[in-house]
């Protein structure tokens, strides 16, 4: 066994995880964290959809956040795709999405304020990088041989047209529709720092102990999610795409004059604006590498790490729970109304609740971490064990699972796991906002004392850290020789 | 001039030479066959000589290079994307003008599956999607015809029937071809390729179906 390469690699990487947790702070430090945590259950299967108009509104804020953002998103993904070879595109598109939703939000309130724009150009700019990416890879696998065999006249617009859209265009729907369930996620979750969307009206439902309100609104956000091939109809979308943009909501109007003093002076580092100059920049740089972005990086890579394994495990135990060849049709449904559950709450909503329970540490975090993604893993592997054909004289129970699923299912379970590292990664950094000493822990405090240059520099050191992880989780998936298609 | 007069062809996979170097002069009017076995570089020599004409042939390669997502109407009317204007084939994709559906529509009439007009290509048979291709390569009408293989899925009268419009519809013509009796009876002229060399070329009165099997 310990010859296989993908076990070695697994070992390694449990290895880590086990030794990073020695260093992360993992405790529950709630008084009575499992009466909170029953109260909210009890929220939940009591959801109050009547409590107020405004939960309504949030969800059509959400839904138009989701919508325009995608929308613009991926018409400019698309356009970059036609340019993608160009590497100061690719370099580009890979900064933008190395930036989370939540960060370019921080970002543009600073100077946008709470205008609608803010919420559109926090989906619109890190899912253009996105689309980028993905809708370039997809045009490049299209079949080459038709446009070889068109009259050598032909032009330009027209080859493209006729030899490669079609070949792309199911594939490029299928992940444009996917990429719309991600927005709305990451629309959602834009609440958390005061735009119109669920996650305002959740965490202000928690804050008073409302629980029946964020109750109704989780299951709100379920069945929206879980509806979308009944309501997301080709012929609807136009209706949708026109109307959206007229249910962002007011805002407030954006003040011009904080925009240029956003980029003029507020994210001037200091020392440039005052009188030290230069040879301020280095003890400034360096006050800011020891005290907050070395613990932020530290506490990042080791919540990411014990995440990770955390998140495999989680898949492994839960895709029995759908795969055809364990239960019956009973658990099967409920295990995939589980997996539904996990995987359509954005990891920031679990990590925000659990932590409302159990008091801060690190735990929320792994655990809403290994939830979410692992509920992801869980389903796609889940979906691909219902494919193999066993012989009939497969052995049953755990047997089956040890010797006829698992080792099947191994080297993709770990391809998609090695593609969410990043993914992971950017979420670690990003739940540092709600008070777990990460990356976005750091940037935050900066923003909140109006230090904004600290705030961008400490951006962009997060950005370059996922784009890190990125090229070593596709060095080691090409090492592996895995392959997978991208999940969000 | 739609002959052409190529010296000097040589093509290699893998650092191994798999063509020539060889020469091949085709005449305006000549109906060349190539034959010889599997693997002995034909549809290489095909692909050479599409590239040294600068691509101004019709071409019928052996994979068909269709796209599947597409209507027959849009594969055939791929052959003539060159003699319109980029909107107007932006519209065709959308809406095609009935001058164009009824071109493509005759031709397919002659290749006996007018029906399936809009029917994307991914759902027809191999041997309709071979007549798709050579429909397109008609629509070309280039004054050259490159066929590699182009009745290899289609059965007896229809092959004659496609080996027949294909005659009389291009003057000059290259076929690849492993059914030696219908290299004899469409070609005026066999060559026969053997390890990436040319080991016979005759003019096809002079020759029997024995004297080409020596080649296999």
């Amino acid at each position: 066994m310990l010859q296989s390469p993908t076990v070695r690699t697994s070992l390694i990487f449990l290895a880590i995880a086990l030794v990073a947790l020695l260093f992360t702070d993992i405790a529950i430090t709630a008084s009575n964290p499992w009466r909170d945590l029953g109260n909210f259950f009890l929220g939940v299967v009591t959801p109050n959809f009547f409590s107020s108009e405004g939960l309504m509104t949030a969800l059509l804020r959400t839904v138009a956040f989701a919508f325009v953002g995608v929308a613009l998103g991926s018409v400019c993904g698309f356009l970059l795709a036609l340019v993608y070879r160009w590497l100061p595109v690719r370099i580009m598109c890979a900064f933008v999405r190395a930036i989370h939703e939540l960060f370019w939000a921080l970002i543009f309130l600073q100077f946008f304020g709470f205008h609608p724009l803010t919420g559109v150009l926090a989906i619109a700019i890190p899912y253009s990088g996105i689309f980028a990416k993905v809708y370039s890879e997809i045009l490049d696998e299209a079949d080459p041989e038709p446009g070889r065999l068109l009259p050598p006249r032909t032009g330009v617009i027209a080859a493209f047209l006729y030899t490669r859209i079609p070949d792309c265009w199911v594939q490029m729907r299928t992940y444009t529709a996917y990429r719309l369930e991600c927005g709305l996620r990451s629309s959602a979750i834009l609440g958390f720092v005061g735009l119109p969307t669920l996650g305002f009206y959740l965490e202000s439902a928690f804050s008073q102990g409302h629980y029946s309100d964020a109750g109704a609104m989780l299951i709100l956000f379920y069945v929206l999610i879980a509806t979308m091939p009944l309501w997301v109809r080709p012929k609807l979308l136009p209706v949708y795409l026109v109307g959206a943009p007229f249910f962002l909501g007011e805002g407030l109007p954006i003040v011009w004059g904080n925009v240029a003093r956003f980029f003029t002076q507020d994210i001037v580092p200091s020392p440039l604006r005052g009188e030290e100059g230069w040879s301020g920049m280095g003890p400034w740089l360096g006050d800011m590498l020891i005290n907050q972005a070395m613990p932020g990086i530290w506490n990042t890579v080791l919540l990411t790490q014990v995440a990770l394994v955390a998140t495999g495990i989680i898949a492994l135990l839960a895709f029995p729970l759908i795969s055809t060849h364990f239960g019956g049709p009973v658990r099967r449904t409920s295990g995939h109304v589980f997996l539904v559950i996990m995987r359509s709450t954005p990891e920031y909503i679990l990590a925000y609740i659990l932590l409302q329970l159990w008091g801060p540490s690190m735990l929320p975090a792994v655990v809403a971490l290994a939830l979410h993604n692992g509920g992801i893993i869980g389903h796609l592997i889940g979906r691909q064990s219902s494919t193999i054909r066993l012989r009939t004289d497969a052995p049953t129970g755990l047997d089956r699972y040890t010797y006829e699923l698992v080792p099947r299912v191994y080297r993709s379970f770990l391809a998609f796991l090695f593609y969410r590292w990043e993914i992971i990664m950017r979420e670690t950094a990003i739940l540092g906002i709600l008070g777990i000493y990460t990356l976005g822990f750091y940037v935050d405090s900066a923003i909140q004392n109006i230090q904004f240059d600290r705030a961008m520099v400490l951006i962009l050191i997060t950005a370059s850290l996922n784009i890190g992880v990125d090229i070593l989780g596709r060095y080691i998936r090409r090492k592996l020789a895995l392959q997978t298609m991208p999940t969000c | 001039m739609t002959g052409f007069d190529l010296s000097g062809l040589t093509a290699s996979f893998g650092g191994e030479r798999v063509i020539g170097p060889l020469s091949l002069r085709v005449q305006q009017g000549e109906k060349v066959a190539l034959v010889g076995k599997s693997g002995a570089g034909k549809s290489t020599l095909m692909r050479l000589i599409h590239e040294q004409v600068n691509r101004d042939a019709s071409l019928v390669p052996q994979e068909l290079g269709l796209v599947n997502a597409l209507p027959v109407f849009h594969n055939v009317f791929m052959g003539q994307l060159d003699r319109h204007r980029s909107w107007y084939n932006t519209v065709t994709l959308v809406r095609p003008f009935s001058r164009d559906r009824d071109g493509v529509r005759e031709l397919l009439k002659a290749l006996g599956m007018p029906e399936k007009l809009w029917i994307p290509t991914a759902s027809l048979s191999g041997g309709q999607r071979q007549r798709v291709a050579i429909a397109r390569a008609l629509y070309r009408n280039a004054p050259l015809l490159l066929a590699d293989e182009p009745i290899s899925a289609l059965d007896g009268p229809m092959a004659h029937q496609v080996m027949q419009l294909l005659k009389e519809h291009f003057s000059t013509s290259v076929f690849a071809l492993h059914d030696v009796d219908m290299a004899l009876a469409y070609c005026n002229r066999i060559v026969g390729i053997q390890d990436g060399q040319i080991a016979l070329d005759e003019p096809a009165e002079r020759l029997v179906a024995s004297d080409i099997m020596s080649l296999y």
